[in-house]
């Protein structure tokens, strides 16, 4: 599977104002055990978003109604701390998730979010309380310039590293740019063989 | 004179196929790559579609743990699992092992256990390498010196494909711990104790190196206790500089290196060590003297207190009220006292021999108290044997717990060993997360002398008071 290539999204935010989201709550570890990646957004939030009895709880954010179609997602700060699992990006895009804004990201969802398309955008605390105290409103998040774009017009930089914005925009996928180091690979593996 | 370096730069510069640039990460060669059934499945497939192969079989070691049963019955006994999903997870894993060519140390295997915890107990987890694992807790191999971090499962199909990883440099944090643990607190209660300080994003974007003379009296048990939770304070990774503590555990052990290969490599590892005047981005000092035995109280493991201390009476933290409703416990309320349900003995922070001695030492001679759950879940079936022969089994089973074969069991769930709604679980496992031992699950972090000391009072006990 190739990444889509992306260059900006424009969508309404919908609102997670809770710090440190682990990665359990975004997709439980009983959803893991799958050996595919694709339907996963079904179970995103799941102890959240259901009830017991299975139904949606209504007071759940996702479950309104003006959450629908949103494709960028507002969370509190340390947003996919916990486990490794891809999944939990896998899940986001699977809804239709395809931005994230939060003050700091933990490590290694950041870069399995990286590797699938789904853009962590950091910004800064007072940008973040305002995204949280204005739920709904329309940015944009566009990798072209790195920047967010609120609706008053003003717009954010955020900080992304060159190559893996460079990977976003084209649809490059990391795996090609390893195996043409293939040469170098085997010259490292050469020299270390007597170690 | 050569600049001063952190250990983690020495290991780092070792494995640099190609350099960072200021445009593109480097390329980092992998000495160990461990995987299970649970982060693999979608990385063979991408391997499948595009017609590629295992780069380096001999430096890829497969084990089953987290979805696997630890019911005898349904290991040795060819009684199926009691999830089919995670039943097809293992098999696909046999499936991936044999077509390409990876060493599996399958579900009846006497080697297989917890990934973290038989790298190290093969003697493959060694000073100085670059180990990855698609789990978050690789960090405990960090505690022999190694560079090791978890990774997501594309870059499982990375590593499998091409031996390298592409990563960015991380920063360096120091946490000196000075002084020495007091009598009945453990490695878990310290690292609980560094959570609860620098918190658990406050080693994002870090690999931490734990120094200093309490660091250095902790057996590799211990070491990698620490280790193994530092991805909890949000760290990359967490390392341990080798020392002679680190020699003596590998040594004969079947992996590492034998005869005159382990002289050389001892002679290798000993310069592993961060120099006389290196700088960390970052410092923290501990000092071990203060620590207490320690609980989690809250819905991360940041939220932590003495066992004999309270909740706090108010926090900054935005998520305080909602994990006080979450954990069913009130503003203030004192820990120790307060009724439990559940205890697992278990996980790769603390299922280890000396762990399994640790909690024995307190139930031998004690029965747990009515209508308390106790699971004992070795990390590895040597582990395991080794118990047995030592009679910590029967100490275990006289006193009322449950003993079962390897694998991660209660720590997520994952096999169907859950948590009910709503109970108080007291257990030596790393993430106390809404859910993780099951739907509305209420975890206790705690070590396995506090755990085991509160499965006999059927509450939370300081584990001092029964020693
Ligand atoms: S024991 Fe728990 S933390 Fe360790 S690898 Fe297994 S599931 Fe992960």
């Amino acid at each position: 599977m190739t990444m889509e290539a992306f260059s900006s999204v424009t969508s309404r935010t919908v609102v997670l104002p809770r710090t440190d989201i682990d990665t359990d709550q975004i997709i439980p570890a009983r959803f893991l055990r799958t050996t595919s990646r694709e339907g996963l957004g079904q179970q995103l939030f799941s102890d959240w978003r259901y009830l017991a009895d299975g139904r949606p709880n209504p007071d759940f954010v996702l479950n309104q109604p003006e959450s629908a179609g949103c494709s960028v997602l507002v969370g509190g700060r340390n947003f996919g701390c916990g486990s490794s699992r891809e999944h939990a990006p896998w899940a986001l895009l699977d809804f239709g998730i395809r931005a994230v804004i939060s003050t700091e990201f933990a490590d290694i969802f950041r870069s399995n979010a990286l590797k699938n398309g789904l853009v962590p955008v950091i910004v800064d605390d007072a940008t973040l309380q305002w995204l949280i105290g204005h739920p709904g409103v329309e940015v944009t998040v566009d990798l072209t310039s790195s920047s967010l774009k609120l609706p008053d017009g003003k717009s954010v930089t955020f900080p992304i590293e060159p190559f893996a914005r460079y990977c976003l925009i084209h649809g490059v996928d990391q795996l090609g740019y390893l195996l043409s180091k293939n040469n170098e690979i085997t010259a490292y593996e050469q020299r270390h063989a007597a170690r | 004179m050569t600049t001063p370096k952190t250990l983690f730069q020495k290991v780092w510069e070792r494995h640099e196929v190609v350099p960072q640039t200021a445009d593109t990460p480097a390329v980092l060669f992998i000495d160990l790559h461990l995987i299970h059934e649970v982060t693999t499945p979608q990385a063979f497939s991408i391997l499948r579609e595009r017609g590629l192969s295992v780069r380096r079989r001999d430096l890829t070691l497969g084990t089953m743990d987290h979805s696997t049963p630890t019911r005898t019955e349904q290991v040795f006994g060819g009684k199926p699992f009691t999830i089919a999903s995670a039943a097809n997870q293992v098999q696909q894993l046999e499936v991936n092992c044999a077509e390409f060519g990876v060493e599996l140390l399958n579900l009846t295997s006497d080697l297989r256990g917890i990934v973290h915890v038989i790298g190290p107990e093969l003697g493959a987890t060694q000073p100085g390498k670059t180990i990855v694992c698609g789990d978050s807790h690789t960090s405990t191999h960090g505690a022999f010196g190694a560079l090791a971090f978890g990774i997501g499962t594309t870059e499982v199909g990375h590593v499998l494909a091409t031996q390298c990883l592409l990563q960015t440099k991380a920063k360096t944090l120091a946490i000196n711990v000075t002084g020495k643990l007091k009598p009945g607190v453990t490695a878990k209660d310290l690292v609980l104790a560094i959570i609860g300080k620098i918190g658990v994003g406050g080693g994002t974007g870090h690999v931490i190196e734990f120094r200093g003379e309490a660091i250095r009296a902790l057996s590799m048990d211990e070491r990698m206790t620490v280790c193994n939770m530092s991805i909890e304070a949000g760290a990359r990774a967490g390392m341990v500089a080798p020392d002679e503590t680190t020699f003596a555990y590998l040594k004969g052990r079947p992996r590492a290196p034998q005869g005159a290969d382990w002289e050389r490599a001892v002679a290798d590892w000993r310069t592993l060590v961060t120099d006389e005047g290196a700088t960390f981005d970052r410092e923290v000092t501990i000092d071990a003297n203060t620590v207490e035995p320690m609980i989690s109280w809250g819905t991360h493991p940041g939220m932590v207190a003495a066992v004999s201390g309270s909740v706090p009476a108010s926090s900054n933290d935005p998520v305080f009220d909602k994990a006080l409703s979450y954990m069913g416990f009130s503003a203030g309320q004192k820990l120790a006292g307060s009724p439990i349900n559940v205890v697992f003995v278990g996980s790769c922070t603390n299922s280890r021999l000396s762990d399994l001695r640790a909690a024995a030492s307190v139930l031998k001679g004690r029965k747990i108290a009515r209508g308390v759950q106790m699971l004992v879940v070795p990390g590895s079936q040597q582990i395991k044997k080794q118990a047995e022969a030592e009679g910590l089994d029967k100490v275990f089973i006289e006193a009322g717990a449950e003993w079962r074969e390897s694998g991660c069991s209660m720590c997520l769930g994952m096999n169907g060993d859950i948590v009910g709604k709503g109970q108080y679980s007291v257990s030596t496992s790393n993430r106390n997360f809404e859910g993780r031992q099951g739907v509305g699950a209420r975890t206790l972090l705690a070590s396995p002398l506090t755990a085991a000391a509160s499965a006999v009072r059927g509450t939370i006990t300081d584990p001092r008071d029964l020693l």
